[in-house]
């Protein structure tokens, strides 16, 4: 007994194995550093093979246009990462959310208010049936999704044809829409004004007759930059952040800390159920129709645009401004071949390529972040 | 070790005859104990002895079928673990509550954050999170540079202790710890000895529930020995030797019989 209360006296705490942390230590524990490295990367690239156009104010708003919608939802498809869980019918959401909204405006002749509405708590109830299911049948999210991939798309075809009597195209949808300000809110350009007066102060490109070349920012973009903005709030400083990275690092001792593991899990599917349906109103007010082709493979995309912006497949580690910045390289690649020699069909060499350098990378800040050997 | 609870106050926690019956299998039958403050009780028996049901009531995840519980003298029925939590129960299990990725602040304060502002603007006080989190791993002695690392960078001995030192932090009267060192090696346990050693000081009671007789008998002023759902007895440290607890514990005649057949390895 003697020697062992001395051992206790004797064991020291300080742990003199424990470095001072540097900056570039500080660095490696952001999770979107991987990101921003590899959009230095990607934009250092493109800065060398192409053409400069690319680089002028319209090449980037083609380029932050289709990034911007594949970027509303990586951010919500990231956070539900980070929450622990996937969500594979975020695409197929996009085009059932378009048939709802269609099919609300033109079918049944609701204003554009009510339209959005249906369709946002038509898509965070079907985000919350499906977290509910994951939740209580404690199946993989990734088997229940994958159904509701299939279901969803399923349902937006037969819908599309009972809307349209046969047709997977629902047309007119600009017609009914007047335009007002709830309409600007979701479609067309914003900072007309400022570009107006950029142009007429000869800080940017215009037209003989004085018209900017570009107009304004387009509102996905708005929307993207907003929605990084508040989930990187909502996820660093806020106690429901806390709880996601609970949520998905270790559900059980969440619970036991008490933290409601369920509930946060299900507002995240209806969270990203509801950035689909945000997607889908604003492309389907800018093409005045819908199809049910939709949003496909959007899923995926997002995915992917989440983990180079370092989520973790396994959960519980991510950020929202590193998926903001996956999608900015996504767009990037996608686009940007067009704008050197390579043909434009290496894109998909690329993306894989890109994917899997960002998982080995995450991987391995993991294990820097936790200390594993 | 010096007992500095007083005679006058009642235990913290005081269980007589607890029973518990799980469809005809009896888990507890008539289990008495009782862990006043500045005590460690510790709680020794074998698997099957028990102990985990005892906890599981403790601790308000199970109810008990039969007999009193008693916090500061009061009968209670917790429905939940939050209604012992509520009580100032907190228990610590071999695998603490900690979630490697994420930073010890974060951890610390999980499920408990302090919030400021107002809606929808209000959000979690990270820099008077992260004061008190450095200030309380300075207390345990665990020198961390940087609150923000990641708990996956703390040893399995540091982490019991965070995980202590959060239940103190957020106000427990009894800390049940559930072998919180049956995972660890030697220096790691010290370490966690030590710190239970010190809770002890600062006026709280100990449950402390383990496998190991040398750690029972590093910190504990008081043994209670379960066996087969039953109260073996409770002794003072004064009134017995490491080997008489370590043979009832084990049941003695029945560990000579397997020592006999395994030819004496034990």
């Amino acid at each position: 007994m003697a020697p062992i209360e001395q051992k206790i006296g004797d064991a020291s705490n300080s742990d003199e194995r424990i470095k001072q942390v540097g900056f570039l230590t500080h660095m490696m524990r952001r999770p979107e550093l991987g990101a921003v490295a590899g959009l230095i990367l990607v934009v250092t690239f493109f800065f060398l093979t192409a053409d400069r156009s690319m680089f002028s104010l319209s090449g980037v708003m083609t380029i932050l246009a289709p990034a911007s919608q594949l970027g509303i939802l990586a951010i919500a498809a990231a956070l539900l990462m980070i929450g622990g869980e996937f969500d594979l019918s975020i695409g197929s959401m996009v085009a059932f959310a378009g048939l709802i909204f269609g099919a609300a405006l033109t079918n049944f002749g609701q204003p554009l208010w009510i339209s959005i509405i249906i369709t946002m708590l038509l898509a965070a109830v079907m985000g919350a049936v499906n977290g509910q299911i994951v939740i209580r049948t404690r199946l993989p999210s990734f088997i229940v999704t994958l159904a509701f991939l299939f279901i969803l798309r399923g349902l937006t075809l037969v819908g599309l044809k009972w809307a349209t009597g046969g047709s997977t195209q629902l047309r007119g949808i600009g017609g009914v829409v007047g335009d007002g300000p709830l309409k600007r809110l979701f479609s067309g350009v914003a900072f007309q004004d400022l570009f107006s007066w950029l142009a007429a102060h000869d800080l940017i490109e215009k037209f003989d007759n004085g018209v900017p070349k570009v107009t304004g920012v387009p509102v996905s973009v708005v929307w993207f930059v907003a929605i990084a903005a508040l989930g990187t709030w909502v996820l660093l400083r806020t106690r429901i952040g806390n709880w996601v990275f609970a949520a998905g690092g270790d559900p059980n001792a969440a619970r036991n800390s008490g933290v409601p593991v369920d509930r946060v899990k299900t507002g995240l599917f209806a969270l990203t159920a509801c950035a689909a349906a945000l997607v889908a109103i604003i492309t389907v007010l800018d093409a005045g129709s819908t199809d049910a082709r939709r949003g496909f493979q959007k899923e995926f995309e997002a995915i992917i645009a989440a983990v180079i912006g370092g989520c973790l497949l396994t959960g519980g580690y991510g950020s929202a401004i590193g998926a903001f910045f996956g999608a900015i390289i996504f767009g990037l690649v996608s686009i940007g071949l067009t704008y050197t020699k390579f043909d434009s069909d290496w894109f998909q060499v690329f993306l894989g390529s890109m994917l899997l350098l960002a998982v080995l990378f995450n991987n391995f800040i993991r294990r820097k972040v936790t200390g594993e050997r | 070790m010096t007992d500095s609870h007083s005679e006058t106050a009642p235990p913290v926690i005081e269980v007589k005859n607890i029973v518990k019956h799980y469809g005809s299998v009896i888990a507890l039958s008539g289990v008495s104990m009782k862990v006043s403050q500045g005590e460690v009780l510790c709680l020794l028996g074998d698997n099957g002895a028990g102990k985990s049901t005892l906890i599981k009531t403790l601790s308000g995840v199970v109810r008990p079928s039969g007999g009193d519980f008693l916090v500061e003298g009061k009968p209670v029925a917790f429905t939940s673990p939050r209604d012992a939590l509520d009580a100032g129960i907190a228990t610590v299990y071999q695998d603490p509550a900690m979630i490697p990725l994420m930073s010890i602040t974060r951890n610390f304060f999980m499920g408990r954050e302090p919030v400021k502002g107002i809606p929808p603007f209000r959000r979690v006080d990270f820099k008077y999170c992260s004061e008190v989190t450095h200030e309380e791993m300075h207390k345990i002695g665990i020198d961390i540079h940087d609150p923000n690392q990641a708990v996956g960078t703390l040893s399995g001995g540091e982490r019991q202790c965070v995980a202590i030192a959060r239940a103190v932090y957020f106000g427990a009267k009894v800390l049940i710890l559930d072998e919180p060192t049956s995972a660890l090696g030697v220096a790691q346990t010290s370490m966690v000895l030590k710190y239970i050693h010190q809770v002890q000081q600062k006026g709280l009671g100990v449950i402390f529930i383990t496998h190991n007789v040398r750690h029972a008998f590093a910190v504990g002023n008081r043994f209670t020995v379960l066996n087969r759902g039953k109260t073996l007895g409770t002794f003072d440290k004064s009134e017995i030797s490491l080997e008489e607890l370590q043979n009832l514990m084990a049941g003695g005649k029945e560990l000579q019989v397997i020592s006999h057949e395994l030819g004496g390895t034990i």
